[in-house]
């Protein structure tokens, strides 16, 4: 068992490191081919044939499919990377930022606008345990 | 010889780059975003750099997974704008200043930072955005550019304490430069913002303007700053802001705030920038 990480008690937050990335590196490899147009192609001609060319775990190739933001970042995916798999979507960076928090595209982009997310009650877990 | 003569420190947040690229600059939600970089542009118009030293992250585009230098410098005689999912940002061809870059490389290394050197990279929004937000949309980039490319991807990244070490070394570096050049340095990403799972939105001004503050007053204090309270305070992506201080170490330590620009919200991200020139 790892040693208790500094920044395990913040809340809503997985910080992408050495352990993360080892869990999601083939699933963050899938998606940087999304990056370019040849990857993006071959990814909507046959979305699970292609998945099939990564060893991925039977757990990532499902999130991917199901568009399961939280579930590709729970399985080691970072940001950068399934964000590649969003703009092959169509979606923007925002329009992700909604569905990951569990807020609508107007309940966000009002929040935002509105100076975003506070920090106040939202630096630790127990400040979310107590909701 | 050359020298370092200002820094600038501002966000990369790639929808500023979408709003230039199509044309919407004016509209309400940009406005107060652009209207602050106003003052930006004509005072890097009067300085007129040679080169520009752009301190930046790729952001998971130039390197996959497979590959995560800490510190990267851009030694090649061009870099390409990167397609990052949604085709090229329609801006120039970023032109390297190979002499100056591998001199850089040299000095730096010898000094004990232990760069990668990149003789090949494309560049994404983390680059050509902060040169878009200076220049605005010229034909051609008015300056060469250098770019150290930092990781902030996979935690850790360097801590502020050795990025404003880098910052010092860079400067000797460029003074040991024989040729007469301007030299302004970017430090770029931030501020408070976090892009991803519940806590997507969390923006914390009181903390941006206190890291604007201690940019001014005391670079010091702020390299200190330890990753968990960038982490906890500025969100998960709030802590690029640790490359804001290379471009602080390699400024006086008494250099003067011409500029200061922060408004919320761009996308997902606090919009802070700041200016700081050297007295002589």
């Amino acid at each position: 068992m790892a040693a208790d990480k500094e920044y395990d008690d913040i809340p809503g937050t997985y910080v992408f490191d050495a352990d993360m990335s080892r869990k999601g590196y083939h699933l963050n490899m899938f998606c940087i081919t999304l990056r370019l147009q040849k990857g993006r192609d071959a990814f909507k001609a046959d979305e699970s044939g292609y998945l099939d060319s990564f060893p991925m775990t039977p757990e990532q190739k499902q999130s991917v499919l199901d568009r399961d933001w939280n579930e590709m970042l729970r399985l080691g995916g970072n940001i950068y990377y399934t964000s590649k798999l969003a703009a092959c979507d169509g979606l923007t960076f925002q329009q992700l930022a909604a569905m990951m928090s569990g807020a609508t595209n107007e309940e966000y982009r009002a929040m935002m606008m509105a100076g975003g997310r506070s920090i106040e009650g939202n630096r630790y877990k127990s400040e979310w345990e107590d909701k | 010889m050359a020298r370092i003569t200002a820094g600038v420190g501002v966000s990369h947040v790639p929808a500023i780059g979408v709003a230039m690229d199509s044309g919407i600059t004016d509209q309400p939600y940009w406005k107060p975003v652009f209207d602050g970089f106003k003052k930006s542009r004509e005072w890097i118009k009067d300085k007129k750099p040679d080169v520009v030293f752009l301190v930046y992250n790729d952001h998971c585009t130039a390197f996959s997974a497979a590959m995560i230098p800490t510190f990267a410098l851009g030694c090649a005689a061009e870099f390409h704008p990167a397609d990052e999912g949604w085709g090229p940002r329609p801006v120039p061809v970023v032109k390297g200043h190979q002499k100056l870059a591998s001199h850089i490389a040299q000095s730096v290394i010898l000094d004990e930072f232990d760069l990668t050197i990149m003789n090949e990279m494309e560049v994404d929004h983390g680059l050509t955005v902060p040169m878009s937000i200076m220049f605005d949309q010229p034909e051609e980039w008015p300056c060469l550019v250098i770019p150290l490319c930092v990781n902030v991807v996979q935690y850790p990244a360097p801590t502020g304490n050795r990025c404003y070490n880098l910052g010092k070394a860079i400067r000797r570096a460029v003074e040991s430069y024989e040729e007469d050049l301007n030299v302004i340095i970017f430090g770029t990403g931030g501020m408070s913002h976090q892009l991803q799972y519940k806590r997507a939105g969390l923006i914390n001004p009181e903390w941006d303007k206190e890291f604007l503050d201690l940019m001014t007053k005391d670079p010091v204090k702020a390299s200190k700053i330890p990753h968990v309270e960038y982490l906890r305070e500025a969100g998960s992506e709030g802590i690029e802001l640790v490359m804001w201080h290379v471009m602080r170490g390699a400024l006086d330590e008494d250099a003067v705030e011409i500029h200061r620009h922060y408004h919320v919200p761009a996308s997902n991200t606090a919009v802070g920038h700041i200016i700081l020139e050297n007295k002589t």
